[in-house]
């Protein structure tokens, strides 16, 4: 077999997004929870947990963005303009969430209304981003290397409901992560409020998947014909183990499980995402091949990429490493 | 329905909004970050706690700037997908690769060690922490090294082929190392350094006006004005030979720049002050100086320089717009090197810390820096046009097949958002600012240098404390 590059670049492309989701997904996810708390402290809390990491995590959306522009230029012109308005209200819910990061801390007259941008900035963000998922997933035609749809086919009750179930998917990871980086009364709090997310996120799983291959002939037969189904049953198996993990997890007052099994059902959703539809980069009908740029282009990114990926994963991992541990009112902070 | 055109222009629009706002946050982070090392070295040698409490106060404000640099950043990386996916198809083979090495080798440095820099203080050794420091620092100027190369092609485009209606890149140590890639990315740099020498500056200049003259505000002060000796000379130098090479590749930029209309056999004037009429083919009103085009850029008495009119209608830029902007540049550059001078000549007894007439001076001259920074931009991005790559692909072929109602909406909306959010961020920059270093007695520094107890005792004190916000 001869090195296929548009694999490979498709590989990374999915590891980038991946990472992505994993790591801005409860970062995320804690302005969706932001309105449980009202104490000041609690806020606090809740940001110092993901402070010195966030900046980190959003950068392999950009670098998901940029690989795509730089390995799969059609790919990328078609789905930025098929979802241009879900693409302007994330990067405009991430302006919101981004500064007031920063500026929440030192505001004290406007706390409340940074507090209001970083909650609905970040519920923008991921819905936005679930409509940007959803439109992927309900196909986009292409005709030459153009987008060939309406400006507002990512608007449809699938993409609507994509965008609900990122929600919870968010939501329920930023709960599991904070039982694991915090103590007391506000891990008590979230202890609570795992079981149901994890219910509905179930849900949700389910309604989205059955919708995808309901709607989708292709991806329905790649499902449900044999031996495929064998092959792919793991899956939704392993989600199950994962959402009754989480219930018995939070029983026993595990600190890590639970964010660690929300992480596992995540990524088994990211799977089933691929399984339906590769090859496709975009489906119905764009495939990795057929998107890719020129073999010069993707062979000088993918050296760049063999080598310094691995070095940026090593001082990400140091960084968790150096913010590892419970999260405490009283610590020294830098705000 | 609108017209394509519409869209285009909308489109252009948005485009130069977003990257005039996007570029100052990039900018004022280059260099405070870089200021940043200095001063965590200069402690780290001395033990002197006034780099500290002067590292301390401009890392605030680097935070804020830098959180805003990020997500403005994120907004252009998608730009080009939904404004300019003519673009992306025809050019992302160039540009993209060059983007991802950005993200690769200098945005992930920087977001990466930002968090051990901010919040990592009390969690690792000052020299780990030194080391953080570095790693930001260093991650904004490959930042600029790549995207300097990527802005450069466009400019001056080579190792390429076109295929199947798109471009095909062939050699990218070419690509890279394009023409005028060594002046942009140098005058860059160096404008960064200007921006954020400014902005220190001005800061001290108004605290020292408001009666404060304390060590870290003097520190700072003379500092930013040391820089500023050395590097506004050599941007001006810069700023020459890049000309020189602008006359070489953008012959009709230049021409553009300068207003001129004719090529004047044996020696070209200089138009100091006109103003270019499009229509008319001429620059009226113009006061000019014989020769003074030639001496400046061409670096001889009889050197010719191309009129616009040697060029067809349809591949002129517009002069009214980067005649103006380019005088406005040079005459920050100018003023700076004037208050750079004058600051050397007032070191003599201390008057530079006194003559309040001289702080007046470097206090206006605070945005002086961004200002050049802009006009700069739009000198060089405007005298592009009407080429999104120069010579090679047009702006009215870069544009989406999207409808102006889409590109407009998102304008407007882009407009309301940066306002409110960068509008009040700037506002809190210069509320820190304001604010001022925590404060500072000279018993201190001496007890810092010698049994280190001074430290201790600063160690415990809280960065911030809880009651010092911002809007009170």
């Amino acid at each position: 077999m001869t090195f296929d590059i548009a694999l490979v670049w498709g590989a990374i492309i999915a590891f980038g997004v991946f990472l992505y989701v994993v790591l801005d997904g409860f970062d995320l996810g804690i302005g969706l929870l932001f309105p449980l708390f009202h104490r000041e402290h609690e806020r606090q809390i809740m940001l110092n947990t993901v402070a010195p990491v966030w900046d980190g995590n959003e950068t392999w959306m950009v670098l998901g963005g940029a690989g795509l522009f730089a390995a799969f230029p059609v790919a990328y012109s078609v789905l930025l303009p098929a979802a241009y308005l879900p693409v302007i209200g994330m990067v405009c819910g991430l302006i919101f969430r981004g500064v007031a990061f920063e500026i929440r801390a030192k505001a004290r007259r406007s706390q409340h209304l940074w507090d209001l941008a970083f909650m609905i900035g970040s519920a923008t963000a991921i819905f936005c981003q679930g409509l940007i998922l959803g439109t992927v997933l309900q196909g986009i035609p292409v005709v030459g290397r153009q987008y060939a749809g309406g400006p507002f086919d990512w608007l449809s009750p699938f993409g609507l409901l994509v965008g609900l179930g990122l929600w919870v998917t968010y939501a329920t990871l930023a709960c599991g992560w904070l039982i694991m980086k915090t103590e007391g009364e506000l891990q008590r709090r979230m202890y609570v409020a795992m079981k149901p997310l994890t219910w509905l996120l179930f849900v949700f799983i389910v309604a989205v998947s059955v919708w995808t291959v309901l709607g989708q002939p292709t991806i329905a037969r790649r499902w449900l014909t044999l031996p495929n189904l064998f092959y792919f049953l793991p899956v939704p198996l392993l989600v199950v183990a994962c959402v009754i993990g989480i219930q018995v997890s939070v029983r026993r007052q595990h600190d890590r499980h639970p964010f660690l099994l929300a992480l596992g059902i995540m990524s088994l959703g990211y799977s089933g995402l691929l399984i339906s539809i590769f090859p496709n980069i975009l489906p119905p009908s764009l495939d990795l091949w057929a998107a890719s740029a020129p073999y010069s282009s993707q062979a000088f990114t993918l050296v760049g990429a063999a080598i310094v990926v691995p070095i940026i994963l090593v001082y990400t991992a140091a960084s968790y490493w150096i913010f590892r541990g419970k999260v405490r009112a009283n610590d020294p902070g830098y705000h | 329905m609108a017209m394509p055109g519409d869209a285009l222009l909308l489109a252009r629009w948005q485009f130069a909004f977003t990257v005039s706002f996007h570029i100052i946050f990039p900018a004022i982070s280059i260099g405070l970050a870089n200021y940043l090392v200095v001063l965590e070295g200069a402690w780290l040698m001395t033990k002197r706690p006034v780099y500290r409490v002067l590292f301390f106060f401009w890392s605030k404000i680097f935070a804020v700037g830098f959180s805003m640099g990020v997500v403005s950043g994120v907004v252009m990386s998608y730009e080009f997908g939904t404004n300019w996916a003519g673009f992306s198809n025809a050019a992302g083979s160039v540009t993209g690769p060059l983007l991802t090495y950005e993200v690769l080798t200098a945005f992930f440095l920087e977001a990466g060690f930002l968090g051990v820099m901010l919040f990592g203080w009390h969690k690792v050794r000052p020299s780990a922490h030194f080391f953080a420091t570095l790693m930001v620092a260093t991650g904004t100027l490959i930042s600029t090294f790549w995207i300097l190369a990527s802005n450069s092609w466009m400019h001056t485009p080579q190792g390429y082929m076109w295929q199947d209606g798109r471009i095909v890149p062939v050699d990218w140590i070419k690509i890279i190392f394009n023409p005028s890639f060594p002046y942009r990315w140098v005058h860059m740099t160096l404008a960064s350094f200007i921006v954020a020498g400014c902005l220190v500056v001005a800061c001290s200049a108004w605290h020292m006006l408001a009666g404060r003259q304390d060590r870290p505000v003097r520190k700072a002060f003379s500092m930013g004005l040391w820089l500023l000796l050395v590097i506004v000379p050599i941007q001006i130098g810069v700023g020459d030979a890049h000309g020189l090479n602008t006359r070489k590749y953008q012959p009709a930029k230049i021409a553009a720049i300068e207003g001129l209309w004719e090529t004047e056999k044996g020696g070209t004037s200089l138009n100091l002050v006109g103003w270019p009429d499009m229509d008319r083919e001429e620059t009226r009103y113009a006061i000019k100086v014989p020769h003074l085009g030639s001496v400046i850029l061409a670096h001889s008495w009889t050197g010719e320089i191309q009129g616009l009119k040697n060029f067809p209608p349809e591949d002129r830029p517009n002069s009214t717009i980067v005649f103006w902007s380019f005088r406005l540049m040079v005459a920050m550059g100018l003023l700076l090197l004037a208050m750079a001078l004058l600051g050397l000549a007032l070191r003599r007894g201390d008057r530079i810390y006194n003559a309040r007439f001289f702080l007046r001076f470097a206090m206006l001259m605070g945005p002086s820096g961004l200002i050049a920074l802009i006009a700069g931009w739009i000198t060089t991005e405007s005298g592009r046009q009407p080429w999104v790559v120069y010579g090679v692909l047009r702006t009215r072929d870069a544009v989406s097949a999207v409808s102006a109602q889409q590109v407009g909406t998102s304008l407007m909306v882009l407009v309301v958002v940066y306002f409110a959010v960068f509008g009040t961020g700037i506002y809190y920059m210069l509320k820190l600012m304001v604010k001022g270093p925590a404060p500072f007695n000279d018993e201190m520094d001496e007890v810092g240098t010698d049994t280190g107890k001074g430290n201790q005792r600063f160690d415990h004190r809280p960065l911030s404390r809880p009651t010092e916000f911002i809007d009170e």
